[in-house]
């Protein structure tokens, strides 16, 4: 393989996967309809019958289930990869998620390691139905013992499941769905950044704004929109939800003053909740203006023909970018 | 039989070797199982009973530990110590044991030194042992029915690992699940009872239905008798009378070779009764009648299973060690447990990941800080 190829992020997951099977043989995939038919998403197309139904496994309609077998063959040495469906289905799993995989180690004083993924496709911006266009990220950062991760390129979602999967603690692995398709750069050589590292994707004097997945492409669409009206953008890319990588966010606001955070999910005790406290807590004087959130409504993700109005474009990311501007 | 327990049909009576009188009498449907049962010497039945009597000292003591404040809480299990120690002991050494959060009986056969159980109902800990270096037996579950899935994954391991069903059934190994008549109703349960059928893992589910789940009965869970919930799932059912210890360990015996051999997975309803409360904090007489407590009583597993020991030559002294035995046991038990100091703090961060993760670091160090600061500060 060349050192590096132009994918779409499924393709790219689909290779980290394949490499993942390859280099560990404790590593298996689970999920509903993850064998024959490759996943809804395609992403494990052609690895059951590359590595066999026992480590790529089609299992019972059953997400509470998945997670609770994962966890068995976990104290058993297994590294399960798991494929919830779609955002608003691991709702089903949430208890074996928080109270079990997350407290595992803990419960055992560290004589138990749990590494699972759960892979999680998440997030709007594809017209589908109720359940199917979710950011249910917060529920999970606010649990002790998880960690979370999304990709918003193909190269970073090549490597960081990887990455995840050889972590010793459970990852939850949020995939932009909306981002499955377009192409990007993938170096198979190496990977540009740790797991739980942010990443600066785009340097600016001006003003701040950090999001994850999907959402990145919208802050690089604004910040170029704002560039030309003379306003300069620095773009942060989460990648970590939990931890979060707080030092390129503090250095940032050192250097700009203002921050906007932005992302698909209810504002309300979110990931940028979370952001906009510890960079008061932390950067208290040299913030020139309050942090804004951009946000989905605190309503129920909205029937799909509504959702460009709930979900945050480069227009809303601009007009908190122009109020920071403003203070 | 009490009017709370759903009955089953004459031709599927349940498994019963002793009556409750203490008679050895095999029901009709116990035939398959005799062949467990007749391996089985007299030590066999004397460990039974002694670990039976010394098990039910154990829980009397930590009630009283609770009631003079040294737990938080206990869970009794007094009562079901023939459907524990009887199953208990069915397993191999090579065996997993997934418990719910009453198996005293089951961690004490496997080795577990009870103070641990005591640390978690005293506040000292969530558990914190190392299965695999206590038998195999797993933590308590306290989220009720969650262990059900964590031991069908186990045993699908132990499948993928060749560890099963390679015809030498003194290495091939399994899984034996305990849970109870409320676990039952949980979706964990079913999907666990899925997902074991439908990948054959080699396993046993144990119910124990005590009739009780705190304070409502076992008819308001099922209208069916569990054990024939079993059918439903595709996979064999079967009662037995969860208060004979040699009934309740042949069956399990048998259906755990079975799913060493290959033969998937099995549900046993083991019939018994939670004779003290749900735990510490209830007052069982607020829901359930004397008499209906009476009837079990009257069912109790040691003493039939003293009747029929004396009936075959055990000696006054056997029986007068044992007790002897228990009274050490519990007083061990009390003793430790009162010289119980706090838990380290670093226990409450130390073992959150696996991997370094900034928080904790950053957590920990403040609280060092804060708490040094009263004592430098003073």
């Amino acid at each position: 393989m060349s050192e590096t190829t132009v994918l779409p992020m499924a393709r790219a997951l689909n290779a980290g996967l394949r490499q993942a099977l390859i280099d560990d043989p404790k590593v298996l995939l689970m999920g509903e309809d993850i064998g024959p038919l490759g996943g809804v998403f395609r992403v494990t197309e052609g690895l059951q019958a590359e590595f066999g139904d026992l480590r790529v496994r089609d299992t019972p309609l059953a997400e509470s289930g998945i997670v609770g077998t994962a966890i068995g063959m976990a104290m058993r040495g297994y590294r399960p990869v798991i494929e919830i469906q779609f955002d608003g289905f691991i709702f089903p799993a949430f208890d074996q998620i928080t109270t079990q995989l997350a407290k595992m180690r803990n419960r055992h004083e560290g004589q138990m390691t749990m590494p699972i993924v759960i892979r999680v496709p998440y997030g709007g911006h594809i017209g589908a139905i109720e359940h199917h266009q979710e950011s249910p990220e917060a529920y999970f950062a606010h649990t002790p013992g998880l960690r979370l991760v999304s990709p918003s390129t193909p190269n970073d979602a090549y490597w960081m499941i990887q990455e995840a999967i050889r972590s010793n603690d459970p990852v939850l692995f949020f995939e932009p769905k909306s981002r499955y398709w377009p192409k990007g750069e993938v170096n198979f050589e190496s990977s540009a950044a740790g797991l739980h590292q942010a990443r600066v994707v785009q340097t600016g004097d001006d003003v701040t704004v950090v999001g994850h997945g999907a959402m990145v492409s919208v802050l690089l669409q604004a910040a170029k929109v704002a560039a030309t009206e003379g306003t300069s953008i620095e773009v942060i890319d989460l990648r970590s939800l939990s931890p979060i990588d707080y030092g390129p966010i503090l250095a940032s606001v050192q250097k700009t003053g203002r921050l906007v955070v932005a992302q698909e999910a209810p504002g309300s005790v979110s990931i940028g909740s979370e952001i906009a406290a510890t960079v008061a807590e932390r950067a208290f004087y040299a913030l020139q203006a309050p942090v804004l959130r951009v946000s989905g409504f605190d309503v129920p993700f909205p029937p799909a023909k509504l959702e460009t109005l709930y979900l945050p474009d480069a227009d809303r990311i601009l007009e908190a970018v122009d109020r920071s501007l403003a203070y | 039989m009490p009017s709370s327990a759903p009955e089953a049909p004459p031709e599927e009576q349940m498994v019963q070797l002793l009556t409750a009188e203490g008679t050895f009498q095999p029901s009709a449907s116990a035939e398959a199982y005799l062949p467990y049962v007749e391996k089985l010497a007299d030590e066999d039945h004397q460990r039974f009973y002694r670990d039976m009597v010394v098990v039910r000292r154990f829980d009397s003591e930590a009630a009283n530990l609770q009631r003079n404040g040294q737990l938080a809480l206990w869970p009794p299990s007094s009562g079901q110590e023939a459907a524990q120690v009887g199953s208990g002991h069915a397993a191999k050494p090579q065996d997993h044991i997934f418990p719910s959060y009453r198996e005293h009986a089951v961690a004490m056969i496997r080795g577990v030194d009870l103070l641990r159980l005591i640390e978690m109902m005293r506040g000292n800990s969530h558990g914190g042992w190392n299965p695999s270096e206590h038998g195999n037996f797993h933590l308590y579950s306290v989220v009720i029915g969650t262990q059900t899935l964590h031991a069908t994954g186990y045993a699908m391991a132990m499948q993928l690992d060749g560890a099963t069903n390679t015809a030498n059934p003194d290495t091939d190994e399994a899984v034996l699940v305990y849970f109870g008549d409320g676990a039952s109703s949980q979706g964990d349960v079913s999907e666990a009872l899925v997902f074991a059928a439908s990948y054959q893992s080699p396993q046993v589910f144990f119910l124990q239905n005590n009739h009780w789940a705190i304070s409502v009965p076992v008819t308001r869970q099922s209208r069916t008798p569990l054990y024939r919930r079993a059918d439903g799932f595709g996979m064999p059912g079967v009662r037995v009378d969860g208060n004979d210890v040699l009934a309740s360990y042949a069956v399990t015996a048998k259906l755990l070779d079975d799913a060493r051999a290959g033969q998937g997975p099995a549900l046993v309803e083991a019939l018994t009764y939670r004779v003290g409360a749900h735990t510490t904090s209830d007052d069982p007489s607020k829901y359930r009648t004397a008499s209906e407590l009476e009837s079990w009583i009257a069912r109790d597993p040691i003493a039939r299973m003293r009747t029929w020991l004396e009936g075959r030559g055990a000696s006054a002294a056997f029986f007068a060690g044992v007790e002897d035995e228990a009274a050490d046991f519990a007083a061990d038990i009390r003793r430790r447990t009162v010289a119980l100091g706090p838990p380290p703090t670093a226990k409450m961060f130390d073992h959150v990941y696996a991997e370094p993760h900034p928080m904790m670091a950053e957590q920990s160090a403040w609280l060092s800080a804060y708490e040094a600061s009263f004592v430098s500060g003073e």
